[in-house]
């Protein structure tokens, strides 16, 4: 943003900056940690992206200033995402729901 | 305001910089222009070869045969190779350069009242970067592998292991760079810098067009880069993205680690090239839309509905791509799904066709050669529609999959479809870009024989694709029995190719004609309500406009009760 | 005439140019890193049960783990960089912008000890097709950050601080916007490092 920010929000910024720093290295631990858990891999692989989308959201709300972003940016990247999970999930189902009972198709999930 | 004289921050411009490496969009559009028209000539001998062979299987082909070999007849990697390429060159080295990277970059800044594109030099670089694509795209062909030859669709396993590939995929990764960074230059400049008071219903249909179909290509693009660079490194690197395990060659196992799939690609592959044919589809509604609002001197009849169709047929073009794979062992969930989102697409297509051809009543047309163009395409474009229904039903699908069905479905849309709607914004144009007038009479002289001989191509082939011809046959489906009912067909078709070549000769003739003893052209010849038109014919380097702009009007205000002229430019308060 | 909202935001939109075309940019990666990541999950269905965590057992998790680190590091010390720009001091901002070019040649060294680890042991992209993607994804995260490093340089170097001395709003306004690619480049490694290491 290009408006004057004075020195004096600034620091503000820099401190959650610093946080947030605090905060992604914590996770980072926390997802090392979690990956000696015996969990089944369904379960690795929900639990391992939901702390990578929070790590994520930290750095998209607070180093990108998405928090505070425009309407535009925003709307332009829930499309992107929407479309995002389309390709990733569209396909995986089209590969399972072969020649199987459709109404099962949630099984494999 | 704006003077000429205002061009002390650009100091004498060298011949390089102004016509070579120009980051004029007027430039650079003109660029993209005589390329990929250049390009379209080329994929079209592509197929004039190809269908030389279909009629006459066997004979020599004349003037060019001896370029192969075996008594100047095509063998069956030559005709595959062809094919491969008339699609490729066809669709990303001809249309889409043409219709967004030319009319695209040259008319969205007029349209919107800006100087230039919000990136001038991204935008010089996405040309050059198309350029490179394009040269190492046409090298392959004196290659010692020689072209490509998997169907421009690049399929493996066979893709992996034929000739060609390496350089057709080197070239794409090219081009949809060039793509990427074009479509965003657009979006930013339509986005912000609109002039005042242009608002978004403000907006000609032709900018809206440019607008989704950015999207379009900004989003759908990428997966397939990725994929080109999978299939890349399955060539040249060993890998078995695409491969699967067991796969045998020649009576042998292949050597490769296997566990890939072959479907990924078709996957990644189909959820660009599904928008991908929006995107060759929009520009040319938009520029279909321009053309009949100003000779039938009426607004188009249902804008808003048209805007938001658009908008969601650009949405809708990402959900419907395994209408293509419908015979790859989808289950009855995911075609059932892929099936409906196909037919609900149809609807905003039918909405913008039915809008249109709706503007018309009423209308005090005028049958210029761009209306004759513009009319043409709205019947075209409803039979490329129609025969699509039956492709995007699954059970029909079944038998029309990969027959010649498919073939004229698709050319309908894209050859008197949006060709003919490019043809008729080059006419529409050309006075603004060279100031100069092209003339009616070699203007009909292309349409007519034009019009005639499409349908003579494509419409037999409907037929032939109903009797269960397949598609990419070197022999034209002479050593199938089902085939001979309909094979005299190909002399037809064939023969029609040949006679739509020679009536692009009036066209070529017009162009270079018109650009030096042309008469001169004013400002807005056709007397058009939109931006563009309001600049100098040709407008000004680098300013474009010679006046200040701002907008007080919607896009088509022909016939407004009470003004003075059946027409009130946007400009105009 | 020069282009505007350059600079100044425009009213309706509150953008600048770049920062929209960054972003942009930027959802056009996410399709990218999409495809190569739905390639994973096609590939890992099409693997037999166990084969993916076998091959993906010969990766070293702690290196990953210090590259983790690393990049979010450099991520914090380039939105500080910027930070520096706004509060006008100069010095500062090459001390960050150094920072971040420092992790990212740090990042770059611990990957070419991974790779050429990898080829040391005979283990190749052609090996299998966990090793395939793993190689492909992260490769193509090295190129962005090699690209990245390279415009750092660019920013680090006096050729561009004259427009700090001109313009320096515009300087700015650069570095934000490439700040918006860094950080993106950050964000692709917080998930591929997940996926291609710990699962």
């Amino acid at each position: 943003m290009s408006d004057n920010h004075d020195t004096a929000s600034m620091q503000d910024h820099i401190r959650v900056y610093l946080m947030v720093f605090g905060a992604l290295g914590v996770l980072t631990v926390v997802t090392v940690l979690a990956s000696y858990l015996n969990l089944s891999t369904s379960e690795g692989i929900f639990l391992a992206l939901i702390i990578a989308s929070v790590k994520a959201s930290l750095v998209l709300g607070y180093f990108m200033h998405l928090i505070t972003e425009r309407k535009m940016i925003i709307w332009i990247l829930l499309m992107t995402v929407f479309f995002f999970f389309i390709m990733i999930f569209l396909p995986l189902i089209s590969n399972i729901d072969h020649a199987g009972d459709p109404a099962q198709w949630w099984k494999v999930l | 305001m704006y003077s000429n004289s205002n061009n002390h921050d650009h100091h004498e411009e060298t011949f390089i910089q102004k016509y070579i490496f120009s980051v004029d969009h007027k430039v650079i559009g003109i660029q993209y222009g005589i390329t990929s028209l250049l390009f379209l000539l080329f994929g079209f001998s592509l197929m004039a070869i190809m269908r030389w062979q279909l009629a006459y299987p066997g004979t020599e082909i004349p003037i060019v045969g001896f370029i192969f070999g075996e008594g100047g007849v095509l063998a069956s990697e030559q005709y595959n190779s062809l094919g491969a390429m008339h699609g490729t060159i066809m669709i990303f080295l001809g249309i889409v350069p043409l219709a967004v990277g030319a009319f695209g970059n040259y008319l969205v800044p007029l349209q919107i009242g800006a100087i230039d594109m919000a990136f001038p030099k991204l935008n010089a670089a996405s040309y050059w970067t198309y350029f490179v694509g394009g040269v190492i795209m046409i090298s392959s062909f004196f290659m010692p592998e020689g072209a490509a030859r998997s169907g421009w669709t690049s399929y493996p396993p066979l893709s992996v292991f034929e000739n060609g590939q390496t350089i057709w995929l080197i070239s794409m990764i090219f081009l949809i760079t060039s793509s990427l960074l074009g479509s965003m230059n657009i979006i930013v400049t339509i986005v912000q810098l609109r002039v005042p008071g242009l608002t978004w219903m403000r907006l000609p249909l032709f900018t809206w067009a440019q607008f989704v179909t950015s999207f379009l290509l900004v989003l759908a693009f990428p997966p397939l880069e990725a994929a080109a660079v999978l299939q890349l490194m399955d060539r040249v690197a060993g890998t078995s993205f695409f491969l699967p395990s067991g796969l045998v060659m020649s009576g042998e196992i292949v050597d490769v680690a296997g566990g890939g799939s072959p479907l990924l690609w078709q996957h990644l592959f189909w959820f660009l090239a599904h928008p991908e044919v929006y995107v060759l589809i929009l520009p040319a509604l938009g520029i279909v839309g321009e053309i009949l609002a100003n000779n039938t001197r009426k607004p188009i009849w249902g804008f808003k509905s048209i805007v938001y169709s658009m908008v969601f047929l650009g949405f809708c073009s990402f959900i419907v791509w395994a209408h293509h794979m419908f015979l790859t062992g989808m289950g009855q969930a995911m075609s059932a799904f892929f099936q409906t989102t196909t037919m609900i697409i149809s609807i905003p297509s039918v909405v913008i066709l039915t809008s249109y051809f709706l503007s018309l009543w009423g209308g005090s047309i005028r049958f210029n050669t761009p209306m004759l163009f513009a009319l043409a395409f709205l019947p075209m474009f409803g039979i490329g529609g129609l025969t699509g229904l039956p492709l995007g039903l699954a059970a029909s699908d079944i038998y029309l999959h990969d027959t010649y069905y498919v073939i004229g479905h698709f050319h309908y849309v894209v050859a008197p479809g949006t060709i003919f709607a490019l043809f008729a914004g080059i006419y529409y144009w050309f006075p603004k870009i060279t100031g100069k007038r092209m003339s009616e009479t070699l203007g009909k002289l292309h349409f007519w024989p034009s019009l005639i001989f499409m349908n003579g191509i494509f419409m037999p082939m409907f037929i032939q694709g109903l009797a269960g011809v397949s598609r990419r046959l070197a022999d034209g489906g002479v050593s199938y029995a089902h085939a001979s009912g309909v094979l005299q067909w190909n002399e037809f078709m064939s023969i029609s190719a040949f006679c739509l070549g020679l009536s692009q000769i009036p066209f070529i003739v017009n162009i270079f004609m018109s650009l030096f003893t042309g008469e001169k052209s004013d400002r807005n010849p056709w007397k058009s309500t939109t931006i563009e038109w309001a600049a100098p014919s040709p407008p000004l380097a680098h300013v474009n406009f010679d006046s200040e702009i701002t907008v007080h009007r919607t896009a088509y205000e022909y016939s407004v009760p009470g003004a003075k002229e059946d027409f009130i430019p946007q400009t105009e308060s | 005439m020069d282009i505007p909202y350059v600079v100044e935001e425009r009213e309706d939109t509150g953008l600048i140019n770049s920062k929209l075309g960054i972003w942009i940019f930027l959802a056009s990666e996410v399709m990218l890193f999409g495809g190569l990541f739905s390639a994973y999950i096609f590939l890992r269905m099409a693997a037999l049960p166990g084969d993916f965590e076998r091959w993906a057992s010969e990766l070293s998790v702690p290196m990953a783990t210090v590259n983790t680190v690393v990049l979010i590091s450099s991520s914090v010390s380039m939105v500080m960089a910027w930070a520096s720009l706004k509060m006008k001091d100069f010095s500062k901002y090459k001390m960050y912008l150094g920072i971040t070019i420092f992790c990212s040649f740090v990042f770059l060294t611990i990957k070419y000890f991974e790779y050429s680890g990898k080829f040391a042991h005979d283990i190749y992209p052609s090996s299998n097709t966990f090793m395939a993607i793993y190689f492909t994804l992260t490769g193509l995260h090295v190129l962005h950050i090699i690209g990245g490093v390279v415009v750092m340089l660019y920013f680090y170097l006096p050729i561009s601080h004259k427009m700090w001395d001109k313009q320096p709003e515009q300087f700015t306004n650069r570095i934000e916007v490439f700040g918006l690619y860094w950080h993106f480049v950050d964000l692709v490694w917080i998930f591929l490092f997940p996926v291609l290491y710990l699962l």
